[in-house]
């Protein structure tokens, strides 16, 4: 039996030589294997006698053991030291950029709309849509603006024909939903609108959203709530609001809604017109078969590009229109 | 409306600044668009006399003049023409500050000593006038200074009227505004009747009594039209931004911004006969004051005499017509005329007129007797004269009717939102000139003032208390009310859903006018005709878009001439088509793509986009809406007759896709290969809601096959065969490598083709699947002409 402790000494120095898993791999069948040396050493068992066989055996199965725990040992080392090279080889330089296609963006317009769509789909409000060439009859007869009336001089219009055009305003849609539908009514209407106009101020085609409440009981007051909430949220701050009276065709009373908008040089607060408003005239009820006695509605408009002239601090109208890259990029 | 703050103040003086008067004004509804001082900043300008003028001896255009300032004569030399003994002047003295911070020094001119400098209107900053000395009312105090003497410590305030209000477009109105603002009474000055000294009448008929219901004439006799107008009054004139030119058109102006009455005088002895309101005749013409002759038309409704017309009722009056110094009797004018006669007829005859601005917006039909009566009395003050009769033509019929309108006091606040107290409510609307006719049960009968033709409904009148209680005063509330939620169309993706899907592929987001330039749009859509605007902004803006390619390639073309090389862009909105008839406005989608695929980078990064990976693009989207699309090869004029493909959808065209014609590219100075794509909206935006159905639990078999076949077939007709044959357990079929080279032969190309096969019960066998691999082997080869590549 010492020739067992020399197969152990032999098998765990040879182990301790190893230096691959295929090495480590031979000297297992060398040793450990059917025909292995250790594992050979239970043939002299039969010549033992019953009583010296289960020592016998149990030392030839420690000597295997031991064996075999070194090798499962250098196992682990050859491949901890082996996926170690691998790993060594793989390293990248991480700071390259990544690859693939970049982000484009929406124009800004598009931006601001989605979230004045937003806010009042939130607030229980459809958003419709309406034909671009429209009638003579849907963007001025029946707002309220004859054919004679001052406020046609206002709006600059681009004729086709003496009765077609196209829309100065987004109101026609109201006019197409009233039409088409029973009250009560609360949508928005945003969309294009051109106007004969061009100038550092000025495009003839730019964008607004219009909305549009029919109830049975609503007010001025209820009106004044939902413009000042809108600001509120749109510029994500608590502005000043003041209401200016004005005018209208479409809306009586009528107001123009001013927010704050810094200070003017002497402290005083700059204010600056962002919208208009006011309550539906009882004649636009009329021409779309509403009792105004029974009903009331408000209405308010606003200019898209200037809602994101100011969030965005964009500086000249026209950029909007041209879209150069340059410009268009910094709002994706 | 421009005016004075002095001139109202003389109106009505409420205890507050200039600031916070125009703030409450403002908000009162009349906006005020801006306001200047009346003169520029000055100091060290006295009221100067020129004593004596001698010739400069060394300059011919200088003159030598000794000018006192009040306290001492000094010497001044002075190259202005006006100079003369006896002038008085604005005089700047030595140690004054003129506009601009110009100093005045003692300095010698051409060798003479001068000590200060006498000034024009325009040195001063009151107008533009440069051409001579201002001259100064002979009984000017000489050494007063000239900023107390002339009142300068005044403001022009400009207010962007709304044109519902033209009552506010004279001193009386915006005065009256103010007293209502401020609980004050305006006190206006006394209009009394002039008495006639003679039996002279204008002959005056009113052929036109719809256009003109009303029409009042007088005569002034022996005026003399030398008589300059005073200065208070040129001031006045002058500050509300009307030039000074003799005394009978300063006073018929003076008249309108204080009354809000426009007036015409006329020189009597150039009118033939009498005066006649009518229509123009056609083709009838008029030489204007302002020098232009126009022709007028049926439309036009005219002062004419016994021969010819005179002026343009209510937008100008006639050169011939019209007094000159030497005019020596005037008829005077006070007219009310129909704002809808004259609705649009200045800007016929590309004018617009401070009488015509008023009469379009309606005039206070009662005002022309108290107009024309203070017109008399102002100008025989200045031009002396004898004042006849006035004659007065008006027809009931046409005049327009006295008013009431109920106001229920439950209406008030329902619209309002607020309950205001009668009291408040009463005294709001007398003081705006208003008059209670009645106390109903729940309200008023309000009778509506003849200077407010805006006020029709009731709505007018709860404006009126609204805007006076101040709109900042009414309360803030909810709306409350019934909340219908409408049925969501999960099928449809909201045009967001695909505007996003572009923004991750790459794509930035464009808005091009629905104008566009007809020579760009013939060239990407020579089959449509653009619906053309009567009056476009410019001629590369005429046209409405046929495509919205035409647009799109203009915005590629702009920034490859700012050096961006890639570009990819989508836009979304309205094409307009029309047959004629109708007008077909269509939402379409579109997408221009030009310039490597990806953004630059260190492996494979400048690949420049190609047809397929457009495509791909496409596919995606359509998988994201959950439709199928067919890419058929197709020719279009604007594309690349081999790179072209015709969108269908169960059979229908939804739109193209393609390469830019290289001679469209060209013509258009466009660079690079651009691919472009086009859809209907509305053809797209629809597709399925899922439907789920069992996972198969059994394997999936997969069979590969490589065929060579003419390039004259396309994969579309082996994908047809190939499914055709494949059976109903087909479950994918996708071509994983395409290959031309000679080793092919000319005119082939090798196409490699996965199949994939799965039952949903159970594993397919073997022979099962062989069986119809075969079969489709069999059909590309006897359909196609396909043979096996080995």
């Amino acid at each position: 039996m010492e020739n067992l402790e020399q197969l152990v000494q032999d098998g765990l120095t040879a182990v301790e030589k190893a230096d691959s898993l295929q090495a480590l791999d031979q000297i297992r069948v060398e040793y450990l294997g059917k025909k292995g040396a250790i594992t050979q050493q239970a043939k002299t068992l039969g010549k033992l006698s019953a009583e010296e066989r289960p020592a016998a055996g149990q030392k030839i199965n420690e000597a295997k053991g031991q064996v075999e725990q070194a090798i499962n040992v250098k196992r682990s080392d050859l491949e901890r030291v082996a996926i170690e090279q691998k790993l060594a080889g793989e390293s990248i330089d991480v700071s390259l950029p990544g690859r693939g296609q970049d982000l484009g963006g929406l124009h800004p317009v598009t931006r601001t709309l989605q979230r004045i769509e937003e806010f009042f789909s939130r607030a229980g409000y459809t958003v419709e849509q309406g034909p671009e060439i429209e009638d003579d009859y849907h963007n001025f007869e029946a707002l309220n603006i004859p054919g004679h009336h001052p406020a046609r001089a206002m709006h600059d219009t681009f004729y086709f024909n003496p009765g077609t055009l196209l829309r100065t305003h987004t109101s026609p849609v109201q006019i197409r939903t009233m039409e088409a539908g029973k009250p009560p009514f609360r949508m928005i209407c945003p969309g294009r609108v051109y106007r004969c106009d061009s100038d550092m101020t000025h495009t003839p085609m730019f964008h607004q959203v219009e909305g549009l409440l029919v109830e049975k009981n609503v007010s001025f007051a209820d009106l004044k709530s939902t413009v000042e909430e809108f600001l509120r949220v749109f510029f994500e701050r608590d502005l000043q609001v003041r209401f200016r009276p004005s005018y209208f065709p479409f809306t009586e009373p009528s107001a123009e809604v001013d927010i704050e908008w810094g200070r003017e040089a002497d402290g005083s607060i700059k204010w600056l017109e962002v919208m208009g408003c006011g309550m539906v005239h009882p004649n636009v009820f009329g021409h779309c078969g509403i009792d105004a006695e029974e009903y009331r509605g408000f209405a308010f408009g606003m200019g898209v590009e200037r809602l994101a002239m100011l969030r965005y601090g964009v500086n000249d109208l026209r950029m909007f229109f041209e879209n150069d890259l340059r410009f268009l990029r910094q709002f994706r | 409306m421009k005016f004075s703050e002095q001139w109202l103040r003389e109106w009505v003086n409420p205890e507050i600044n200039s600031q916070e008067l125009m703030d409450q004004i403002t908000m009162a509804g009349l906006e005020v668009d801006g306001f200047e001082p009346v003169a520029g900043k000055f100091e060290g300008v006295v009221v100067g006399e020129v004593q004596s003028v001698e010739p400069h001896p060394d300059a011919d255009k200088l003159r030598v003049c000794q000018v006192s300032d009040g306290t001492q004569v000094v010497q001044v030399v002075c190259g202005a023409p006006n100079v003369r003994q006896g002038l008085k002047v604005p005089f700047a003295v030595v140690g004054a500050v003129l506009p601009g911070a110009f100093k005045i020094r003692k300095a010698k001119l051409r060798g003479q000593p001068s000590e200060g400098m006498l000034c024009s209107e325009s040195e001063l900053g009151l107008s533009e006038r440069h051409e001579g000395l201002m001259e100064l009312p002979f009984d000017a105090p000489v050494g007063a200074s000239l900023s107390d003497y002339l009142k300068l410590n005044d403001v022009a305030i400009d207010v962007d009227l709304t044109p519902n209000r033209s009552d506010c477009l004279s001193i009386k109105g915006i005065a009256r505004e103010v007293g209502v603002l401020n609980s004050l009474v305006p006190e206006a000055p006394q209009i009394e009747p002039v008495e006639a000294v003679h039996s002279e009448v204008p002959d005056i008929r009113v052929d036109a009594p719809e256009g003109c219901p009303r029409y009042l004439g007088r005569i002034l006799r022996n005026v003399n039209l030398q008589a300059e107008t005073p200065l208070w009054m040129q001031e006045k004139l002058r500050r509300s931004g009307v030039r000074s030119i003799d005394a009978a058109v300063d006073v018929t102006n003076f008249v309108m911004l204080e009354q809000g009455q426009p007036m015409h005088a006329f020189d009597r002895d150039e009118i033939s006969a009498g005066i006649i309101v009518r229509m123009a005749r056609p083709a009838e013409k008029l030489v204007l004051l302002d020098g232009q002759e126009v022709e007028l038309t049926e439309q036009t409704l005219v002062i004419a005499d016994h021969e010819k017309p005179i002026a343009i009722a209510g937008v100008m009056g006639g050169e011939h017509s019209g007094v000159s110094a030497k005019t020596r009797d005037l008829v005077l004018e006070a007219a009310y005329f129909d704002p809808i006669t004259l609705a649009g007829k200045a800007r016929h005859f590309g004018l617009h007129t401070d009488a015509s601005h008023r009469f379009e917006r309606g005039v206070d039909y009662e005002l022309a007797r108290d107009a024309m009566e203070r017109a008399t009395q102002l100008l025989m003050d200045i031009v002396g004269g004898e004042p006849g009769e006035i004659v007065e033509v008006s027809s009931a019929k046409h005049l327009p009717k006295a008013r009431s309108i109920d106001l229920r006091s439950k209406r008030l606040a329902d619209v309002l939102g607020l309950e205001i107290d009668r009291t408040t409510v009463e005294e709001i609307l007398i003081r705006l000139g208003f008059r209670v006719d009645k106390l109903l049960k729940d309200g008023w009968r309000i009778m509506v003032p003849s200077f407010r033709p805006d006020i029709s409904i009731e709505e007018d009148l709860i404006e009126e208390v609204g805007r006076i209680y101040g709109y900042n005063n009414l309360p803030v509330t909810e709306p409350t009310g019934s909340l219908g939620l409408r049925v969501n169309d999960e099928a449809t993706r909201p045009v967001s859903a695909i505007q996003n899907y572009f923004v991750s592929h790459g794509y930035q987001e464009a808005i091009t006018y629905s104008f566009v330039d007809p020579k760009v749009q013939a060239q990407v859509d020579p089959e449509h005709e653009g619906i053309a605007l009567a009056n476009p902004i410019s001629s590369d803006l005429s046209v409405m878009r046929t495509t919205l390619w035409s647009g799109l390639l203009k915005t590629v073309a702009h920034n490859q001439n700012r050096q961006q090389p890639r570009i990819r862009l989508f836009e979304t909105g309205l094409r307009f088509l029309h047959d004629g008839q109708r007008i077909d406005q269509q939402p379409m989608l579109a997408g221009v793509v030009v310039g490597p695929q990806y953004p630059e980078n260190w492996v494979n990064g400048r690949r420049t986009a190609d047809f397929f990976d457009v495509k791909g693009e496409l596919e995606g989207l359509f998988s994201l809406l959950g439709i199928q699309i067919g890419f058929v090869g197709s020719r279009h004029p604007a594309l690349h007759p081999g790179q072209t493909a015709e969108l269908i959808r169960d059979g229908e065209h939804v739109g193209w896709l393609g390469t830019l014609h290289p001679q469209v590219q060209k013509n258009l100075e466009l660079n690079g290969t651009i691919l472009m794509f086009e859809l209907s909206l509305n053809s797209v935006i629809t597709g399925y809601v899922p439907n789920f159905k069992e996972i198969s639990k059994f394997p999936e078999v997969r069979r590969d096959l490589a065929i060579i076949i003419g390039n004259d077939v396309s994969f579309a007709d082996v994908e047809r065969v190939a499914r055709k044959h494949a059976g109903e357990r087909l479950t994918a079929l996708r071509a994983f490598d395409v290959y031309e080279g000679e080793s092919l032969g000319e005119g082939n190309r090798s196409l490699a083709l996965s199949l994939f096969w799965q039952h949903p019960e159970r594993t397919l066998n073997e022979d099962e699947v062989h069986s119809l691999f075969n079969g489709v082997i069999n059909a590309l080869k006897e359909e196609l002409g396909a043979t096996l590549r080995s």
